[in-house]
């Protein structure tokens, strides 16, 4: 089973080795897609977590046992639907095809499974309307 | 053959046949152009696209005691101050150079949302106009006239645009990634406006249109008009070529149909939603509208390396999401909305269908023969 999530780390857990205990001890393959992570300070981590589902849950339970939030990305990537044009601007940046426009419909589509938060859509939609709250630094 | 009078008794009886540019190309799959010329009194055409030759003209009224403004603010942006005492043109690219990201589009979208603008204005006084500053809060219904006025709108074709260098563009065609893996495109293609009546026998000074949610006027032959663009076997410039200068009462008009947008590191542009009726009179027009997406060819243009020439496609396979340039499969993506332009073309048929809106002949055809003219700088 694989998952997509971002983990937010607080200040006092990112010196800590998390990331390690995933693999060693719940045997979770982690394939980092995103890092904004600073010792000293809270940071960002954009993940694909891979195990078996009760190891999965087992060790997301640990990381917010140990102060982590976790989060899946669909939360954190969004636009303001009710002010879209389905102009296609978005779509024609998000090279990881979450965002698609075409027949029948000519209405943008977002898929959170396929985004990887690139932050592309921000910059390209004329009218502002992405908001991503993973990396706002 | 019909005329404009009959088709508008018509219109005027509620047994005018209203169909939209869409609808007529399928029908054209089964109907020839005679028996549509027969059938079909009226085809309704439209488009939703990012048109920075656009603007509003503004008259404030008369503060006591009143000012001759010469300096001219509108929420911080400068707008012109060359018009008279109390009137302005907002130009939808004009910003503020600090905070590029509001500005002229913005300012005329905040009107039509009925928003409150901060007003401030500076002359030198003089006898008549003795106030030197003035700052007010104005909104639509305090102020005189609102008039969009665009200058050049409704581009028949444009090119697509892909960029074939290895860096990010970013450009009034949005978002060029890298290595062409997008191209962009901006027209409904058969569903275009001067797509459909391609050399604009209906089109012309007086046409009366759908203009950002009321309607509204062809005022002249829009800027860079251009009528000698090579041409291909449907008779479709393959390449930007006319255009259309509009006018309407911005005070009636609506931002579902107009939109200030800011393009990344490019600049200011508003979105401008047109429809265009087109009148069926004879065979010919009814040949024209029949055009389909297949038939309405472009050009490729490289936009990463000094807007070379790549190769040509058509809006068949722009809609389809990719096209193929040199072997190389591009994906493809709109930057003008389809889904509005439909949105439009079917409120303009509802309209004509109602009686609620009649079509006017045109009082001066546009111009024929006409080509553009570039700049020379004093030190080229
Ligand atoms: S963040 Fe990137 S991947 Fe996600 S929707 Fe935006 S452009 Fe697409
Ligand atoms: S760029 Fe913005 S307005 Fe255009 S389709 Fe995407 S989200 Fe909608």
């Amino acid at each position: 089973m694989i998952q997509k999530v971002v983990l937010s780390f607080p200040v006092d857990a990112t010196d800590r080795s998390l990331t390690y205990d995933l693999v060693k001890q719940y045997d979770i393959r982690i394939n980092i897609l995103k890092a904004e992570i600073q010792a000293g300070k809270s940071g960002n981590l954009l993940v694909e977590l891979e195990a078996e589902p009760q190891k999965l849950d087992e060790g997301i339970a640990y990381l917010i046992a140990n102060g982590v939030t976790v989060s899946p990305v669909s939360s954190k990537v969004s636009y303001d639907e009710k002010w879209c044009i389905h102009c296609g601007n978005c779509v024609s940046a998000c090279f990881s095809h979450a965002l698609t426009i075409g027949a029948p419909d000519w209405k943008l589509h977002f898929n959170p499974d396929k985004c990887i938060a690139c932050k592309l859509c921000l910059k390209s939609c004329p009218l502002k309307l992405f908001r991503i709250e993973f990396a706002e630094s | 053959m019909k005329t404009y009078a009959e088709i508008n008794e018509k219109i005027k009886n509620g047994k005018a046949v209203v169909l939209t540019a869409e609808e007529v190309s399928e029908l054209s799959k089964t109907l020839s152009p005679k028996e549509i010329a027969e059938k079909v009194d009226v085809v309704t055409t439209a488009t939703f696209g990012a048109m920075c030759s656009s603007g509003a003209f503004l008259n404030f009224g008369h503060a006591t005691p009143p000012i001759r403004m010469e300096k001219i603010e509108l929420n911080g942006v400068r707008v012109s101050g060359g018009l008279a005492a109390v009137d302005t043109y907002v130009g939808a690219t004009d910003c503020n150079p600090a905070s590029p990201a509001y500005g002229g589009a913005h300012i005329i979208e905040d009107l039509v949302n009925g928003k409150k603008i901060t007003l401030e204005a500076w002359g030198k006084g003089t006898d008549c106009y003795p106030r030197k500053h003035i700052k007010a809060v104005i909104g639509k219904d305090d102020i005189n006239e609102a008039i969009l006025y665009n200058p050049r709108n409704c581009y028949q074709n444009y090119n697509v645009a892909t960029n074939t260098t290895d860096q990010i563009k970013y450009t009034y065609m949005g978002t060029l990634l890298p290595k062409m893996r997008n191209a962009a495109y901006s027209s409904a293609g058969e569903l275009s406006p001067l797509l459909n009546d391609p050399e604009c026998r209906t089109i012309g000074l007086g046409t009366h249109i759908f203009l950002c949610g009321t309607d509204g006027y062809v005022s002249w032959n829009g800027t860079q008009f251009h009528t000698t663009k090579p041409v291909n076997e449907f008779g479709i410039p393959t390449s930007n070529a006319r255009t259309i200068a509009v006018i309407g009462d911005l005070k009636k008009m609506s931002s579902d149909f107009l939109r200030g947008a800011y393009i990344e590191k490019y600049g200011i542009t508003l979105y401008v939603g047109i429809g265009i009726p087109i009148p069926i009179l004879d065979e010919d027009l009814a040949r024209r509208v029949s055009i389909r997406n297949e038939q309405i060819e472009t050009t490729v243009i490289d936009y990463g390396n000094g807007n070379r020439v790549l190769g040509k496609t058509n809006y068949a396979a722009l809609q389809s999401g990719s096209i193929e340039i040199d072997g190389h499969k591009i994906r493809t993506a709109p930057l003008s909305s389809l889904a509005k332009a439909r949105e439009i073309a079917g409120i303009l048929k509802a309209w004509i269908e109602k009686g609620d809106f009649l079509l006017s002949e045109p009082v001066r055809p546009m111009p024929t023969g006409t080509s553009l003219k570039g700049l020379t700088a004093l030190d080229d």
